[in-house]
């Protein structure tokens, strides 16, 4: 691969992850405060309106950035934790089925169809209601909830794979089911699953800030972005902009993401049409 | 040869190439490529795959498809500069002064109209005709082409029609506006040889009627010899031979042009002694869900020879092969290998019993997974039937390698990185690597150049001399019948028509089907076209 | 964009139509795909009575299958709903009372709610009673659910009917012009505010606008309060925020979707055909592709149909808007189940009523269907 044929905007989308990412490991040592450390006034003004923290304090009086920094961690952990569980179950499991067909394919096919005849947010709501709220529940809801999008594509895609001649010489020559799999499959549905990957990550983050925001998400004192909105969104009356800066780091991280989505996507696409 | 109708001088094709990492660049697809082309005169255009063909006959409309351009030389229609004219002058005779017929009318047919407006429209867009002047038209078109039902045929949609009677109405759209000239593009490519000599004729038959010039491309010298006065052949976008089509078919000045037109004259010399029956087909039926597609079938495959399996689409030969490899289990009837039942089901079969039949596809592209190097696809079967590793596998590669005439260093390519060819090569080799009894063949040269097709079938043979496998070989082509086999069996509609050695099922007296297969398969001659026409005519007349 | 339900499948922000036959029967997500070829429905060769009709009228086959697959999915949707609240663990009267609560209240309140009796007749009398539209009371409020749920129903339809009015159009225009002027300035414009778009939660766009309009020019009220016997401008004023978020949401997937869905067919090889005809641009692209392009920008308007009155529930909570998304939120952090119930029942019936209408318009537009053989 060519380092000057990655575009601008893939660089911004590489550069801000990178930045993101910089934050979520090195928290502790970034961090000018403690996650849930009280250092000021309710509120108070971000530097730039001449306050002395560098972007305010929140609602209780904790540092904005700091809590940014440490929310960085969780939001990104959580969502990455998401995709990657979602992303085995259901490559796995669609994989399974389109190699399989037949009724374990009908069978898996029927209950994902179930699934997704409720609309994600209004099964999360559902569950997470009932559910009691911890961390690794979370992040197992919002698995199962993405693993069906994944078996979706995992499934179309490996079905055309599954109808390709080399497949069928594998079977001809005796192959098991495992090494279809793993070793005639994946290696070619490995870019589209990629690109798939990006694009449920900036998902998940949207979703569980979504989740946080509406109060079922990351519980407190734990920082979150979307709980940062949800603590401070009542200060935006009083025209305090608080709770627009978790928010604007949200967009920013998924932006970022689709930023280099979209590259991974075109990439590919021209590599099929030039090996056409 | 009065005044010409269309005049190309030192015609330039370029398309812009986009590769990931790097500036667009120019690839030259045509160079310095001149005809002439007065009216009423049939111009083929001859050429394996990428030979640019199409591009040249499109640049008659002044199109090029994607990024292809037109970048120098001089295209004259009619008196009128294409190259350089703006879009809508271009537009002005698109449709009116020059048609276009497409190699696949199924997908050419925008599929949300009926075919009578979609037919008419160029000539009204263009006021060429009135709405009932050309409806009128057209159904005369339709009965002179012989569709069915020239009334209301133009109020069927495409998807209500078959692939002949589609090639056949977008030939009728094509010569509706009464063009000076009309471009085939390798019409008849996708069809039945059965279904293709309709459309011949009836192309041909269109062409004498409105002294229409044309452009008739294609990659088959024999069906080019039957409709065009003029033959260029071409390669690499560059003209090879340029003459009348008598001179280019009987004394060819090229070595190319010689290697094309003497190809299809092989023979294999029928091996005498066929009792030896290694594989036996025994009663078959076979289908799927309610539709059968095998029917009582029963044959059988003598050891190291070459048993031809001949049907056109629909034949239920290619099913015949699922069956034998235990893909699709027959309903009935069972197939026996060396005097003992094969099991019916795939997963039943012993790993012994799948390494002793193999299978070559048609499309080598999709028979190899394109993420693995030729050294794994050529492994993987040493390692899984003989537990082949490391230095013994490399060596046992490098010698299969050998024995399809691939230098060593391919095992470390990607199939992507192959020719065709190669690619069928590497398939063959991959089958061999199993040191099986039988190689099922699935049309594997039918996707391929004429050369190229013809040196897979030399290799073959070879192959088949050394050790001794036996082949059973699908296809639609007689004359790859002709070149490889020892026996034959005719199918038709899932039933078996006609089996036997060789000379016997291809000399007479015939059965209905084989007749008419044989004689639909156009032979490299002139006038041939026109001998089997007088013939049909003939015999109907006499019933 | 965080609750993507249905337009998250592959189609969203890279916004790729499956290539290859744009005739084909699209199913919209969430939907039931069932393996049937278009070209013979109800391959259902052992009914020969239901095999002959479908042969006979193909397309009204299809869609009563379509009809019925939805309902038996409705019913699904509902068993699943009522056996995930069932399943869970913990008791439903001790998280109403509370840990501090005797035994014997639990065992009254166990009464009172019907939880004594076994899950099956529960189930079906609570289904029964939702298909008459009658969803029982809140535990919450002790107030009738189906009086609650049909007033903030209206005002959820209101402003999500006003969001699809803007929405659809626009999207629709704007992916049309962006293929027209694919890869120039337009194009690209389109392309970046959408791919931005795309990326914002809904949230961040709502408290976006409230900030600008509402706090810092005080153009628009704050919060978003509708009541009974609201004058319908006023009305109209207050929804103007929450609207405008809506649009911005769907609007960038909306565009994308359909700039695909016409790029796709513009790519068919007899949009050639028309060309080689030596037609203008424009009757190429209305007569030749809008007519084969309408099925799948139906679809795309139906899945984000399907999204919008989903994507409601987090607006009206930003807003303060007394829709039914609102009550349901509500009723999840107290966890009031009755009322979860009913509102998860009556989003999924929405969404999964959007998509079989969305399926059933691409099978009435697929000519082979209309016109079979």
């Amino acid at each position: 691969m060519n380092w000057r044929s990655v575009p601008f905007s893939a660089w911004i989308g590489i550069a801000g992850l990178a930045i993101a990412f910089g934050c979520a490991v090195f928290a502790p040592f970034i961090a000018p405060y403690g996650e849930s450390e009280i250092v000021g006034g309710v509120w108070e003004l971000p530097a730039w309106s001449g306050g002395t923290f560098l972007l305010g304090t929140d609602n209780l009086g904790r540092d904005l950035l700091s809590r940014l920094i440490y929310g960085a961690r969780t939001t990104i952990f959580v969502a990455a934790a998401a995709t990657l569980l979602a992303f085995s179950f259901g490559v796995l499991l669609s994989f399974t089925a389109a190699v399989l067909k037949g009724w374990t394919d009908q069978a898996l096919s029927r209950l994902n169809d179930l699934m997704m005849a409720i609309p994600t947010l209004i099964f999360a709501l559902v569950v997470l209601a009932v559910l009691p709220q911890q961390l690794w529940i979370l992040i197992l809801v919002m698995a199962v909830l993405d693993s069906t999008r994944v078996f979706r594509l995992g499934r179309a895609v490996a079905t055309d794979i599954v109808a390709m001649d080399f497949v069928e010489a594998a079977r001809l020559r005796g192959e098991r089911t495992s090494w279809i799999i793993f070793r005639e499959i994946l290696p070619n549905a490995l870019s589209p699953l990629l690109a798939e990957f990006g694009l449920r990550f900036a998902f998940a983050i949207l979703f569980l800030s979504t989740l946080s925001f509406l109060g079922l998400g990351i519980q407190p004192p734990a920082a979150d972005w979307g709980g940062m909105v949800k603590d401070n969104k009542d200060g935006i009356i009083f025209g305090v902009s608080a709770a627009l800066i978790p928010g604007t780091a949200i967009a920013f991280l998924a932006v970022c993401v689709n930023l280099v989505v979209d590259w991974l996507l075109n990439r590919t696409a021209s590599l099929k049409g030039g090996r056409a | 040869m009065a005044e010409d109708l269309l005049r190309v001088r030192d015609l330039k094709i370029e398309a812009e190439m986009h590769t990931p990492g790097e500036t667009a660049r120019m690839l030259t697809i045509v160079e310095g490529v001149s005809f002439d082309l007065p009216k009423g005169r049939v111009l083929g255009l001859i050429g394996e795959s990428g030979a640019g063909k199409s591009t040249i006959g499109l640049s008659a409309l002044g199109y090029g498809r994607g990024s292809v351009r037109i970048t120098g030389g001089e295209v004259t229609l009619g008196g009128t500069q294409l190259v350089g004219l703006s879009q809508r002058g271009l537009r002005r005779l698109r449709g009116a002064k020059v048609c276009y017929v497409a190699q696949s009318a199924a997908a050419a047919f925008n599929p949300a109209f009926r075919l009578g407006d979609q037919i008419v429209e160029a000539a009204l867009k263009h006021g060429i005709l009135t709405r009932a002047q050309a409806h009128e038209r057209a159904a005369g078109l339709f009965r002179t082409l012989g569709l069915p039902d020239p009334e209301s045929f133009g109020r069927r949609y495409p998807h209500q029609v078959s692939g002949g009677q589609l090639q056949r109405a977008m030939t009728v759209m094509a010569l509706l506006p009464s063009p000076d000239l009309i471009v085939f593009d390798e019409p008849t490519t996708a069809l039945d040889v059965t279904t293709q000599i309709d459309v011949l004729v009836a192309i041909k038959r269109a062409i004498e009627e409105t002294h229409t010039a044309a452009i008739y491309v294609t990659h088959d010298l024999a069906v080019v010899a039957q409709v065009a006065d003029d033959i260029m052949v071409l390669r690499h976008g560059k003209t090879v031979e340029y003459g009348p089509v008598a001179q280019v078919m009987e004394s060819p000045r090229e070595d190319y042009t010689r290697r094309l037109v003497s190809m299809r004259h092989r023979e294999k010399p029928q091996a005498p002694d066929q009792s030896d029956r290694l594989l036996t087909v025994d009663h078959v039926e076979a289908g799927y869900s309610a539709v059968k597609v095998l029917d009582g079938v029963s044959l059988h495959l003598p050891k190291g020879q070459t048993l031809a399996v001949v049907g056109e689409s629909g034949s239920g030969k290619s099913t015949l092969a699922r069956v034998i490899t235990g893909l699709l289990p027959p309903r009935h009837g069972r197939i026996t290998f060396k005097g003992r039942e094969l099991p019916a089901r795939l997963d039943a079969r012993s790993k012994e019993q799948l390494r002793q039949i193999q299978m070559i596809y048609q499309m080598a592209d999709t028979a190899m997974n394109p993420r693995h190097t030729i050294g794994d696809i050529l492994g993987r079967p040493l390692t899984f039937y003989f537990g082949l590793r490391g230095a013994k596998k490399a060596t046992r590669v490098k010698e299969l390698l050998g024995a399809i005439e691939l230098p060593e260093h391919f095992a470390g390519r990607y199939p992507a990185e192959l020719s065709g060819g190669q690619k069928q090569r590497v398939a063959i080799a991959r089958a061999l690597a199993a040191e099986p009894e039988v190689i099922l063949c699935d049309e594997p040269t039918s996707a391929l150049d004429p050369l190229v097709a013809d040196g897979i079938l030399k290799l073959l043979q070879k192959l088949q001399a050394e050790t001794h496998v036996s082949y059973l070989f699908i296809t639609h082509d007689i004359a790859t019948v002709r070149a490889i086999a020892d026996s034959v069996a005719v199918m038709h509609r899932g039933r078996l028509v006609r089996f036997g050695p060789k000379d016997q099922v291809l000399s007479p007296p015939f059965d209905d089907y084989t007749d008419l297969l044989l004689k639909s398969v156009p032979e490299m001659r002139i006038g041939w076209l026109e001998e089997v026409r007088d013939a049909r005519r003939m015999a109907a007349a006499g019933n | 964009m965080a609750a993507v339900p249905g337009s998250s499948q592959n189609l969203d922000g890279t916004a790729r139509l499956p290539a290859g036959d744009p005739l084909a029967v699209p199913g919209a997500p969430g939907s039931l795909l069932v393996s049937v070829d278009p070209a013979v429905p109800g391959t259902a060769g052992k009914r020969p009575a239901l095999g002959r009709f479908a042969a006979r009228h193909p397309l009204a086959a299809m869609i009563l299958q379509r009809l019925g697959i939805s309902f038996l999915l409705l019913i699904a949707v509902s068993a699943v709903l009522f056996i995930g609240v069932e399943a869970l663990p913990g008791d439903f009267a001790q998280t109403y009372l509370g840990q501090s609560a005797t035994p014997q209240a639990v065992e009254n309140i166990r009464r009172d709610l019907g939880l004594d009796q076994p899950a099956a007749t529960r189930y079906f009398a609570w289904l029964g009673n939702a298909l008459t539209g009658d969803f029982g009371t809140s535990w919450a409020s002790r107030n009738s659910i189906t009086e609650q749920v049909g007033r903030r129903l209206g005002n959820t339809l209101f402003l999500a009917f006003f969001a699809a009015l803007i929405s659809v159009p626009l999207a629709v225009g704007l992916g049309m012009i962006s293929v027209l002027y694919r890869d120039r300035i337009a194009d690209r414009l389109v392309n970046v505010f959408s791919l931005a778009a795309i990326s914002l939660p809904e949230f961040f766009i709502g408290y976006v606008l409230i900030f600008v309009f509402a706090i810092n020019f005080g153009v628009v009220s704050f919060p978003s309060t509708v009541f009974d016997g609201m004058p319908f401008l006023d009305r109209l004023e207050a929804i103007a925020l929450p609207c405008a978020t809506l649009v911005l949401v769907v609007l960038a997937h909306m565009l994308r979707m359909t700039r695909a869905a016409i790029l796709n067919v513009m790519e068919a090889p007899y949009i050639e055909t028309a060309e080689l005809k030596g037609l203008s641009r424009a009757r190429t692209i209305l007569r030749h592709a809008a007519p084969n392009a309408l099925a799948p920008i139906i679809n795309v308007v139906a899945l984000n149909l399907a999204y919008l009155v989903v994507g409601v529930v987090v607006v009206e909570v930003v807003f303060v808007y007394p829709g039914i998304g609102q009550y349901m939120v509500d009723a999840v952090t107290v966890r009031d189940m009755p009322v979860v119930q009913a509102c998860g029942l009556l989003f999924a019936a929405i969404y999964i009523f959007l998509n079989m209408a969305a399926d059933i318009l691409a099978i009435l537009s697929n000519p082979r269907l209309r016109h079979p053989k």
